[in-house]
């Protein structure tokens, strides 16, 4: 649902930015991030907001399973710091668990579309001709029909899981990191150590990865930072279309879109708190992809 | 250059074949097939049975292909059981609706987000360009269904300036009704500022980075001259293939949106479809999405390509870029 595929359509085969990177290379590449300070800011915070979901439930005890409808709607105050939602949950606890399934998904789908779209990106830009021609077009056949649309689709005949999330938002998500490293691959199959490695007559499926892979990891890892902040603005969307996950099982977006439900009665602490958390992750993760962009010395276009 | 149009027409044929087939593999991806889908889960096998003999359902999976593929081509994009009327006719209806919705906040979004990029890439690095980025940054990060209700919220609840529900009925109904646009067509068009901005202002900084940029400076070009006249001409060329295809993001924020406001448009056909199970309908929406979608990308190219002679040498060897 980014428009990053979109720039990614327009953005020149960029050089292959972790091309002869080696030792010194990484290290000056984290140099050049250490001294972004929105980036490192953004790393900081995504940090703190994985520890206080993963960590935070283990200090701060509540029951997400059992809902107590006398305790309903509670405004923050003593025993409850951000109150307690529309069935007795307590929202900090909630905004634990729900945080849980946030980066799970966002984390797993980000994995899951960057592994997929890079072996099909690097396999079509290395084999050229017909084959590239071919998987190109099923990419751009996928990228015609809007992602929420077609998981609108498999959400309602997959039932939604954590796992089944995960499949689902990375199946429409491949098609940005297949175009990106399509074009890196591109431009690699033609340098010498490729031809000289088809030469001594390696196979094809070590040279994919030993070389196009691995020389275009800097744009791989600068678009998984992206998909994540995606993933999660999809999931989102999916749980306001009513095709998140199920309950007791929660995640920010489901929390934002059950508040809005009651956001003229006033009960702001059921809206704030998980849509800030929304908003924070995803700036955070922009930024951060920013960063690794900019150390990269990627195009500015490459979103 | 046409052979840039030839080579370009023919692989849009190609990515219209397979968004065809992706369809059609999706409809009978349904569990039990289209027959489920249309009778129900609870239909019985002989029933089952009888419509897939009824519908030519029993024949080859490429028969059917064909015999749907050409019932799509001369208008027939099936039928809806659930609400008794062709998709076509449903599509019919609800077109107009999302292309005005999405047209105008284009439009608009466009209008500003040049200027604003512009702007920001003038004066990058300076207290007003991280303000704007700041803005735009949290905007693009912020779930699209959330500021359409944040706006309802305070204009509507708060402020009493616009109704909260967009205006339904038919698409003249909906045009009598300018005041209730309001609310739809501002998220659509924040939601699609807070993207475009920021591509803008990448596009304009590459621009200002090239020779040329500093050979019109050494010649003692002012700094307007050469923005409007160097860097603005070739920073939007690539915008008008960002127009063409960002159609499916741009759908995906009005799907919202539509559910948002209950605007009866495209978007919202799709998400009662999916809910209802009625697929038909469902996938008919995502065909001729996929469909406007390639062509619109196609104009775009051609656009790009009679703007900026560079590309049809570069992107005819390669084929796409």
């Amino acid at each position: 649902m980014s428009l990053e595929n979109v720039t990614a359509a327009l953005t020149e085969p960029p050089g292959p930015a972790g091309e002869a990177a080696g030792e010194r290379g990484a290290r000056l590449r984290l140099r050049a991030f250490a001294d972004n300070r929105l980036a490192v800011a953004g790393l900081v915070v995504v940090v703190l907001l994985t520890l206080f979901s993963f960590v935070g439930p283990l200090l701060y005890h509540t029951d997400q399973i059992h809902t107590r409808l006398t305790m309903e709607t509670l405004p923050p105050g003593p025993g409850h710091p951000l109150g307690t939602d529309n069935v007795g949950y307590d929202q900090l606890g909630r905004l634990m668990a729900g945080g849980q399934t946030t980066l799970e998904v966002a984390f797993g789908a980000a994995a899951f579309a960057v592994i997929v779209g890079v072996l099909w990106g690097a396999t079509a830009g290395y084999l050229g001709g017909i084959a590239d021609g071919l998987m190109m077009r099923i990419v751009d056949a996928l990228l015609a029909i809007p992602a929420l649309l077609l998981l609108l689709f498999l959400a309602t005949v997959f039932r939604p899981s954590v796992v089944m999330l995960i499949i689902v938002v990375g199946l429409t998500a491949w098609l940005v990191p297949a175009r990106l490293v399509r074009g890196e691959a591109l431009s690699l199959r033609n340098r010498e150590y490729v031809l000289a490695a088809r030469t001594m007559g390696v196979r094809t499926p070590t040279i994919i990865y030993r070389h196009i892979v691995t020389n275009s990891i800097g744009t791989i890892i600068v678009n998984a930072t992206f998909q994540v902040a995606d993933a999660i603005l999809v999931v989102a969307a999916l749980s306001f279309l009513g095709l998140g996950v199920s309950p007791p099982a929660t995640n920010w977006g489901a929390m934002l879109s059950d508040g809005l439900n009651y956001t003229f009665s006033g009960y702001w602490w059921l809206t704030y708190p998980p849509g800030l958390a929304i908003v924070v992750t995803v700036v955070a993760f922009n930024l951060i992809g920013d960063g690794l962009r900019d150390a990269f010395g990627l195009s500015a276009r490459l979103r | 250059m046409t052979r840039f149009l030839i080579r370009r027409c023919a692989q849009a044929v190609v990515v219209l074949v397979l968004v065809s087939i992706i369809v059609f593999g999706l409809l009978h991806l349904l569990p039990g097939g289209p027959a489920r889908a249309i009778l129900g889960t609870h239909a019985t096998p002989s029933n089952v049975a009888a419509f897939n003999k009824a519908n030519g359902l029993d024949q080859p999976v490429p028969a059917q292909y064909w015999h749907w593929l050409t019932g799509v081509l001369s208008g027939n994009l099936g039928f809806s059981y659930q609400q008794n009327q062709t998709v076509a006719a449903l599509l019919a209806n609800r077109i107009p609706k999302t292309a005005f919705l999405a047209g105008v906040s284009v439009v608009l979004a466009v209008l500003v987000a040049v200027p604003v990029g512009l702007y920001q890439a003038v004066r990058r690095n300076k207290a007003d360009d991280y303000v704007v980025t700041t803005v735009t940054f949290v905007l693009y990060s912020t779930p699209a269904f959330w500021v359409g209700l944040l706006l309802v919220d305070v204009l509507a609840v708060r402020l009493h300036v616009f109704p909260a529900e967009a205006p339904q009925g038919s698409f003249s109904a909906i045009l009598s009704h300018p005041n209730a646009m309001v609310l739809p067509v501002l998220t659509v068009t924040l939601v699609t500022i807070a993207a475009f901005s920021r591509y803008i202002r990448s596009s304009v900084l590459d621009e200002l980075a090239q020779d040329y940029v500093r050979m019109a400076r050494s010649k003692g070009a002012g700094q307007g001259v050469i923005l409007f006249r160097h860097v603005l001409r070739n920073a939007l060329s690539p915008v008008v293939t960002l127009l063409g295809l960002s159609l499916p993001f741009i759908l995906s924020g009005t799907l919202i949106t539509e559910q948002v406001f209950n605007y009866p448009g495209v978007g919202l056909l799709a998400f009662n479809s999916a809910t209802n199970q009625d697929y038909p309908v469902l996938l008919g929406v995502v065909l001729v999405v996929g469909v406007a979608t390639v062509a619109g990308s196609l104009l775009a190219d051609i656009a790009y390509a009679m703007l900026d002679p560079r590309v049809r040498y570069t992107t005819a060897g390669g084929g796409s870029r």
